[in-house]
């Protein structure tokens, strides 16, 4: 589980802007990979934000690790930027403090992809007898488990916010997980047609931790995006390895492009994946 | 063969060897590969730059890489940090030192004004690529919520390796695990070791009927010796 849920603020020091006086205390969320992440408030006390904070590495030569964290938190903030811009689902950026290692986010309000996914599979849901029938667009999977429709849903809708982050951004993620998504819930409480088995797995997926990203309109980087979504996806959801082609199946329909790089994804498959291990 | 040797329960694995570079962690019955190299493995892109600056083979050009970087520390030369994910790269590094290290022949001097000694390239390197290392292990512990490390194979052996992964484990309030070079490099007990509890399962093959390869993957093989 990456995510330590704790009330307490003490047990790591914050960065100083969460030192001074607040109406809002800091929350610690998570010590993800990178560094922390807070919940606050920008502003005013009634705007949640997530502050993320990338302390110091000690493991790392000082140089290297200045370096690092000031290009990947700036870059991370211009992409994030440039993806609110376009219209991809990210949180926006309100402030960014390059030095001091933290930037201020929109808070999103919602459980990570990762925890969606574990929870539906943890509670396989029982065919449906009413609600999931009804539904004529869902027609092309007939022979399929009719259970599963929320969890394909799912799957397309991440396809497709990745097909449109390459294509329209023209940006690739480099970081891509169910842990790096979320599902920002629906406004009006849930979608009702698609029945209690699909709760845990609804909601827009918004993309975060963009610490990796880089601007590439590239088939090869596109493909080794995705290489590194599929993965992370199988490793982490070994049984749902099957339902992971659609995401590839949604990504292929949301741009042109987007065949040439599942072409690409052969390739870099082959020079990973299926590379042969010798010594 | 590492946990049992070490008392690991469950870590997060980095096999680092002149083959191979991954990051494995174990979950439903499999190894899992949650990153590796996408080119050369580390352990070649040192033994092939030990060849550019001409060090010694004797024990191993690792080692002597090693032992020379304790003698640098006074620059860290700018090479490519190249991490996507749980994944690395170091053909553009090892090309990189290799440019530096030519640089050097003809006199070049690094960014303090200094002529740029072997030792200095061979301190870099190893910052900047055993900093990878760690950063994509620290990446799959975070991942999978595991605070233990076990390093294996032949670079696993490397000091500044085992000391680095051990700050970030500390950080993280986990501890990692190293095996020394007996193990660290001696295939044979490992498939041994392996092979000994797979026929515990009751995995057993006559011996007319073995057969050898060397191609197994990590993930290919099925687990049944574990929860
Ligand atoms: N804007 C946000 N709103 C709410 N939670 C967030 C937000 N950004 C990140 N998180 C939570 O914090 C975790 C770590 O953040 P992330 O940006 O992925 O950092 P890291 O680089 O450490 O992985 C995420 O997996 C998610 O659970
Ligand atoms: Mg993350």
């Amino acid at each position: 589980m990456t995510t330590t849920n704790t009330t307490t603020t003490t047990q790591f020091p914050p960065p100083k802007v969460l030192t001074y006086p607040s109406s809002t205390p800091p929350i610690l969320i998570t010590q993800g990979a990178e560094g922390r992440l807070y919940k606050t408030t920008y502003l005013s006390p009634s705007i949640p934000c997530a502050l993320k904070y990338r302390p110091p590495k000690p493991y790392r030569h000082p140089i290297l690790d200045a370096r690092l964290t000031k290009a990947r938190l700036s870059a991370e903030a211009k992409v994030l930027e440039r993806c609110w811009r376009e219209g991809i689902p990210v949180p926006a950026v309100y402030a960014v403090d390059t030095s001091a290692g933290w930037m201020a986010i929109e808070w999103i309000d919602g459980p990570p992809v990762r925890a969606g996914i574990n929870e539906w599979l943890g509670d396989p849901p029982e065919v449906e007898q009413d609600g999931g029938h009804q539904q004529d667009k869902k027609k092309e999977n007939a022979d399929e488990d009719e259970g599963e429709a929320p969890m394909v849903d799912l799957m397309r809708r991440i396809g497709l916010a990745v097909g449109r982050l390459h294509n329209l951004a023209g940006v690739v993620h480099g970081d891509l997980t169910t842990s790096n998504m979320m599902l920002r819930p629906p406004l009006d409480g849930g979608d009702a047609a698609q029945g209690k088995a699909g709760k845990a797995l609804e909601g827009e997926v918004v993309l975060i931790d963009f610490g990796l990203a880089t601007q590439s309109q590239s088939d090869e980087d596109r493909a080794v995006d995705l290489y590194v979504l599929e993965r992370a996806f199988l490793s982490t959801h070994p049984r749902a390895e099957r339902l992971f082609g659609e995401v590839l199946e949604a990504y292929r329909g949301s741009f042109k492009k987007a065949a040439s790089v599942l072409v690409k994804l052969e390739d870099v498959r082959m020079r990973g994946r299926k590379k042969s291990m010798i010594g | 063969m590492g946990r049992a040797i070490t008392g690991a329960s469950h870590p997060v694995v980095l096999y680092v060897s002149g083959g191979n570079t991954q990051v494995i962690a174990y979950a439903e019955q499999r190894y899992r590969i949650f990153g590796e190299a996408l080119d050369i493995a580390v352990g070649n892109c040192l033994d092939r730059f030990a060849r550019t600056i001409e060090i010694s083979n004797d024990p191993a050009p690792g080692y002597n890489i090693e032992q020379l970087a304790k003698r640098g520390g006074r620059v860290l030369l700018d090479l490519p940090y190249a991490v996507k994910g749980m994944d690395c790269s170091f053909s553009g590094i090892l090309t990189r030192a290799d440019e530096l290290a030519a640089h050097m022949k003809n006199g070049g001097k690094g960014p303090d004004g200094e002529p740029i000694t072997p030792a200095d390239l061979c301190f870099s390197l190893q910052e900047t690529v055993f900093a990878m290392l760690v950063e994509i292990t620290e990446r799959a512990m975070a991942h999978v919520g595991s605070s233990q490390v076990l390093i294996v194979g032949g670079v696993g052996c490397n000091e500044r390796l085992q000391e680095m992964m051990g700050a970030m484990a500390a950080d993280r309030g986990g501890s990692v695990y190293a095996t020394d070079e007996r193990f660290c490099i001696d295939n044979g007990i490992m498939i041994a070791h392996a092979g000994l509890l797979a026929y515990e399962t009751g995995f057993h093959t006559p011996i007319q009927e073995s057969t050898c390869t060397q191609r197994f993957r990590t993930d290919e093989v099925l687990v049944k010796w574990r929860k």
